[in-house]
């Protein structure tokens, strides 16, 4: 009994920190429709901050005092460093689709690593204990730490704050205005501009607390960004995206599940949070508090250029572009033909998420879970089956297609970012499963030695066959975009509702995308095993989810060929880039932000319009068109 | 300062290499989770930029210069991959070094095993690389889990506990250690029980559940093998918690520099560690290296700095001895290699492809405000690894 | 004929009632125009009918069969097409692509994933665009029409349906009132030739009195008012609250 008190204790103190960085979250949704991923990054600043913040003041101004007020000096950093993420980036993007607003946060999130790590370097830096909170009280005959007893009452506290904030001053008013109806508010003429600069103020100052009231617990260290995000979004998407009291409930629930998930499954603790967060999802859309986005009154999506059959001169380029590629073994050596045979194997995972999300338009922030589902179906079926390449290159797509056809049913119930967090759930809880089943898929030592069959084994023979079922399952994708499947899925894209009174099954269209999207995913996920002679749970991971997304915005989200283009410029840049600098998430990242904010249409886009220019074309900077239904 | 580093080996290139230009450079692959584990990384690339300093400085090898590709693998088992075979095929070097992580280092060994390619695991501890998982391309510097572990057993099962507990990373570094810990302790104490086993996720150590959990097994004494952050958080939250109190903790490398250093004076008292006490070793040999290394880097070195300064020095050494890049040469010299290192003669078995390298095993306290390792001793690896005989027959046939 | 019959329908939202036991029919080959004040009812009622909205009580039969508890998609297939207020069509897709879209559905060839969709009812998708007078604009890309265009447009689509019954919801709004007339002789000449019923709601008392061939008056969510247009011009109680305001 007092070990069940004291784990709900530990529990409630680990909710607080979530709490507080979840509710900034959720502030800043509810309010500009943004999701920061770069949320966990204002978590990790404010830790380093206070870290400075407390080492100069303690010695000046005493060691209490200096304390507390080096907390709330990182906290308020951190806010104003929100401020100007806020003017200079982010409010560019607060009518863009959800895709460029994740996107750009990841792309923020990329560069203020790099910074932190130019900025701080590389070693863990761990503040003093609390004064005042330094040692521990019995409860129950168990030592529980007093720090986490402040932490426990100072989460209710900010709740309450928060509550007041919102419901008894103007602002906070305009602010639950806002979130409830962002045209309304506008109508009101109230200075939006201000406003969201304001939230965004305070969500940032809230997760800079959050990161700051860290210190006494554990170090500042370059990792507190990535591991607290992910969780922040499961707690803000739990509750409800907007929800303050959501998130307190859902921050709650999360640490107790933490609390109790280590005692029973000491293995799959990962798995569980996605488990719960996919159930929840599932069960409530809009999670436990939310509210389903308002419909009605968005205007209408302005138009995307027509999907034409290649013209001659297009057609004849392809054909030389073909001919290129099968006369490369012959022009370049081993190196460059694996960079090829690469680029190919991305090509076609961009291009059956250029499916999914370009023409289907339906976000995909975690297309990886096939590409990871297709590459260890094919693995597996080495190690466990003993299959020969041949037949294990078909189990990868198998599994993916199996995957995508129960993930994808859950999936096209939701919609725009709601349908975006449920593919990261099922993609998370795919990495999960590869991560944390070691007996079966090797953990993160991943599964190695599945190298190609003996004739294919060369960098040139393997080259063609991946140039042959990539070319395949390229072909076959276009195909079905120009197919009136693809036309009934871009009309539930254009106008939804047009879509169903027309007697389209929009879900079934949808569905029928992701099995598709899913088994092509799969294929390039299970030529990539035996590329790399290995899978690892990196390949469902959220990082090549990402990949994918820049390489369709890269190229151009709105035309077949941009995904081609993207894997090509995006893997060789990546490559470049490697071998150029350590710094590589900073420009990776810096060249996302330019992306999404100077060219949302991408290189393709952006030469097509060059090129042509129709007189009857709209002028060709406008967001893409399709944005949440 | 990685930048001005750099630079430094740039002048220091320029200024040897003016006269040897006529010969091209000795090219070296190597790569290292220089962004996702730089605490852990930056004093290994320092260590190894000593070394080629220091080697090419001296004329370089075979009357050439090494010159080194060095890149970032992520952290990345996939990444390494891919840096490897762009080292190998587009940069063409002779050989691969480098890697921290266990699995990384794994997933190069099987690309260098497939490229038939050398790669020196300088780092990864997991011990799998050297037997069941060795082949004849790969060969590993550092002391295993197996050694480290062995040490630290020795050390255990003079103490009176019975009841033990683990907590550990759930991957690969975290298992073999644990599975090595438990089974070398109980060969020396069949007595001794391991009731309860944490393993928290590598980077989201959940502390405080995670010690109450462990102190709800009533452990008397306690095997830890988490690192950086999540260590910090376990020893923060267990000594609050009263779980440290009356009970033995042994932390495998739990007296490392880079590993121990960040909790500074909140280090825990007491702890049987293996290490490296950089300022307790007082031999000509390590003086040089470290005055070398302070003298360059303004920084004091950590055991990766040493590890990545001994890699290289052998990688000179072998090709010296083999008198080509060849790979089939080069592996017959690295084969069986004696050299000096900064903390005492190592050999490369041949049988097994594993240095002996041995390390340091004492107890952690707090000097000045850093911890410090005290009552240590030095073992060598020679007295704790399985014999070659044994090792041999753990490994898959070439 | 009796096409449409509903029967007592009904559906509140949180308290307030915005259809309230509503009884009326609609006949096939002729035009019924429900009319009344902004918030009378008559976008909900529409909602309902078409399956976008499930009522809480009430029936809606076509031909005698039932449609409450059908998705939208279903009561296409039975024969009930639909116009919106705000119109929608398929921005990226030129003009008879959308028309070419609608045929693909209404034939169950959606899903198809072989085939060209751009070769598929060419012939059909023509006529439909002729019969609406957007013959010369097929090629042009349906987000750039002018709004009576894509008024024109999103009857051509609704047409590919062959619907029994047609629900626009405002034909005419935000068109000059030449292309109104226009457009209401044109959708007259489309309902005698082929026989179907249409039942629209529209703010243009010109429109719905020189158009409709049988008005239903709505206020707070009950019908106060049925019959043909002379009828409802002099009914007293329309007069009160409605038409009496102008």
């Amino acid at each position: 009994m007092s070990f069940f008190v004291s784990q709900v204790l530990t529990g409630l103190a680990g909710a607080a920190t979530l709490f507080l960085v979840a509710s900034g979250l959720s502030l800043i949704f509810g309010v500009t429709r943004i999701v920061n991923f770069a949320h966990g990054s204002l978590y990790m600043l404010g830790a380093y901050l206070a870290y400075l913040a407390v080492a100069f003041l303690r010695p000046r101004i005493g060691i209490e005092i200096g304390f507390w007020l080096g907390i709330v000096v990182g906290a308020l950093a951190v806010g104003l460093i929100g401020v100007v993420l806020e003017r200079a980036v982010l409010r560019r993007l607060y009518r863009a689709s959800e895709l460029f607003q994740l996107l750009a946060t990841f792309a923020i999130a990329l560069v203020v690593q790099d910074l932190a790590l130019a900025a701080f370097g590389p070693e863990d830096l761990l503040g003093p204990p609390a004064p005042g909170f330094s040692g521990a009280v019995r409860i129950m005959g168990r030592a529980v730490p007093e720090y986490d007893l402040f932490l426990m009452v100072l989460g209710p506290l900010v709740l309450i704050g928060l509550t007041l904030l919102l419901r008894r001053t103007r602002w906070g008013i305009l602010v639950r205005a806002a979130t409830e109806d962002r045209e309304m508010t506008a109508a009101l003429g109230v200075n939006q501009s201000w406003l969201f600069t304001g939230v965004f103020f305070l969500g940032a100052t809230l997760a800079g607390l959050g990161g700051a009231l860290q210190l006494p617990r554990q170090p500042a260290n370059l990792g507190m960004d990535m591991a607290i995000v992910v969780e922040a979004f499961v707690v803000t998407v739990v509750g409800g995206m907007g929800s303050i009291a959501g998130a307190f409930v859902a921050a709650i629930l999360i640490g107790q599940l933490h609390a109790f998930g280590i005692l029973a499954f000491p293995n799959i603790t990962i798995v569980l949070l996605f488990l719960f967060m996919a159930a929840v999802l599932i069960v409530r859309p809009w999670g436990l508090f939310g509210q389903p986005p308002s419909r009605g009154r968005r205007a209408p999506a302005p138009a995307g250029p027509l999907i034409r059959p290649l013209e001659k001169r297009a057609r004849l380029a392809t054909l030389g572009l073909v001919a290129v590629l099968l006369a490369a073994p012959a022009l370049v050596g081993a190196y460059y033909q694996a960079m090829l045979t690469e680029i190919l194997i991305f090509a076609l995972f961009a291009a059956s998420l250029q499916l999914l999300t370009g023409i289907g338009g339906m976000v995909s922030f975690g297309h990886a879970a096939y590409f990871g589902l297709g590459a260890y179906g094919a693995a597996l079926s080495v190690k466990l089956l003993a299959l020969p390449m041949a037949a294990a290159l078909w189990m990868g797509p198998l599994l993916a297609t199996l995957g995508a056809m129960l993930f994808g049913w859950f999936c096209v119930r939701l919609a725009g970012v709601y349908l975006a967090m449920l593919t990261l759930a099922f993609a998370q809880i795919c990495f999960a499963i590869a991560f944390q089943w070691y007996g079966v898929t090797g953990g993160d030592n991943g599964l190695l030695g599945i190298w190609p069959s003996a004739w294919a084994a060369s960098p040139g023979r393997y080259y063609y066959l991946v140039l042959g079922l990539a070319g395949l399952g390229i072909w076959g994708l276009r195909q079905s975009v120009h197919a009136p499947f693809g036309y009934g899925l871009r009309a539930g894209r254009d106008a939804p509702q047009r879509a169903e009174a027309s007697g389209i099954d929009l879900r079934r269209q949808q569905w029928l995308a992701f099995v598709l999207a899913g088994a092509a995913a799969g294929l390039a996920g299970g030529l990539h095993a035996f590329f790399k002679g290995s899978v690892f749970p990196d390949t469902a991971g959220i990082a090549l989810s990402v990949d994918g997304l820049v390489m369709m915005l890269l190229g151009g989200i709105e035309t077949l060929s941009g995904p081609l283009v993207g894997a090509l410029l995006y893997k060789a840049l990546h490559i470049f880039i490697v071998s150029q600098t350590d710094y590589w998430r900073l420009i990776l990242g810096g060249i996302i932000l330019a992306l999404v904010t100077a060219f949302p249409h991408g290189v393709v886009g952006y030469l097509a319009g060059a090129w042509r220019r129709p007189t009857w074309r709209r002028p060709s900077w406008r967001w893409p068109t399709w944005r949440s239904r | 300062m990685a930048g001005w580093a750099w630079i430094g080996v740039l002048a220091a290139w320029l200024a040897t290499g003016g006269g040897a230009r006529a010969a091209e450079p000795i090219r070296i692959g190597e790569f290292n989770s220089y962004t996702s584990f730089a605490a852990f990384t930056i004093p290994y690339r320092n260590g190894w930029q000593l070394a080629v300093e220091e080697i090419n400085r001296a004329g370089g090898v075979l009357g050439r210069q090494l010159e080194v590709i060095s890149r970032d693998d992520g952290g990345k088992p996939a990444d390494a991959i891919t840096v490897a075979n762009e080292l190998v095929a587009k940069e063409r070097v002779v050989l691969l070094a480098g890697t921290l992580l266990s699995h990384v280092g794994l997933a190069v060994s099987d690309f260098a095993k497939q490229h038939k390619v050398i790669f020196i695991a300088a780092e990864p501890l997991t011990d799998t690389i050297a037997w069941s998982q060795g082949n004849r391309y790969t060969f590993r510097l550092r002391p295993g889990t197996y050694v480290q572990a062995a040490m630290l057993a020795e050390e255990a099962a003079k103490l009176p506990a019975k009841r033990w507990v683990t907590v550990a990373p759930n991957y690969e570094y975290g298992k073999s250690a644990v599975a090595a810990f438990r089974e070398l302790l109980q060969k020396r104490r069949p007595d001794v029980a391991f009731v309860a086993e944490q393993w928290p996720a590598l980077g989201k150590i959940d502390a405080g559940a995670t010690v109450q959990a462990l102190e709800l097994a009533a452990p008397e004494a306690i095997f830890n093998v988490t690192f950086g952050a999540d260590l910090t958080k376990f020893v923060l939250e267990g000594k609050l918690r009263d779980l440290f109190k009356g009970r033995e903790v042994v932390s495998i490398l739990g007296g490392e520099p880079e590993w121990i250093d960040p909790l500074k004076d909140q280090a825990p008292e007491r702890w049987i560690v293996t290490g490296y006490p950089w300022y307790a070793l007082d031999t000509p040999a390590h003086g040089t290296f470290r005055k070398a290394y302070e003298a360059k880097f303004n920084d004091y070195p950590r055991l990766g700095s040493m590890v990545g300064y001994v890699t290289f020095k052998m990688i000179a050494q072998a090709i010296a001895a083999a008198n080509s890049t060849e790979t089939e040469k080069v592996i017959t010299a690295l084969r069986g290699l004696k050299m000096e290192t900064p903390i005492g003669p190592i050999t490369m078995r041949a049988a097994d492809h594993q240095t002996t390298m041995g390390t340091y095993v004492g107890r952690l306290t707090v000097k000045d405000g850093m911890p410090r390792m005290i009552d240590w001793r030095f073992g060598d690896g020679t007295t704790y690894l399985p014999s070659e005989a044994d090792a041999r027959a753990m490994r898959p046939a070439d | 004929m009796t096409l449409l019959a509903v029967r007592a329908l009904a559906r509140a939202f949180g308290g307030v009632r915005a259809v309230d036991g509503v009884d009326f029919d609609v006949a096939a080959g002729r035009l019924t125009a429900l009319i009344g004040p902004n918030g009378a009812g008559k976008t909900t009622c529409f909602n309902l009918l078409n399956g976008q909205l499930r009522p809480d009580a009430g029936s809606v039969s076509l031909d005698g069969q039932e449609l409450v508890g059908r998705a939208p998609r279903t009561i296409a297939r039975l024969g009930v097409g639909r116009t919106f207020q705000i119109a929608a069509t398929f921005a990226s897709m030129d003009v008879r692509e959308n028309v070419q879209v609608a045929l693909l559905a209404h034939r169950r060839q959606i899903t198809r994933l072989w085939g060209q969709a751009r070769g598929s009812h060419a012939g059909d998708a023509d006529r439909l665009l002729e019969q609406v007078g957007l013959a010369d604009q097929k090629d042009r890309p349906a987000g750039v029409l002018a709004y009576g265009d894509v008024k024109r447009l999103e009857l051509a689509m609704a047409l590919a349906g062959e619907p029994r019954l047609l629900l626009m919801d405002e034909p005419t709004a935000g068109m000059a009132p030449a292309e109104r007339a226009g457009l209401m002789r044109l959708i007259s000449a489309i309902v005698r030739e082929r026989g179907l019923g249409v039942l629209f709601t529209e703010h243009d008392m010109d429109v719905v009195f020189r158009a409709a061939d049988n008005i239903l008056v709505m206020d707070r969510g009950r019908l106060i008012a049925e019959g043909p247009p002379e009828a409802v011009r002099a009914n007293p109680t329309v007069r009160a609250v409605y038409l009496g305001g102008e």
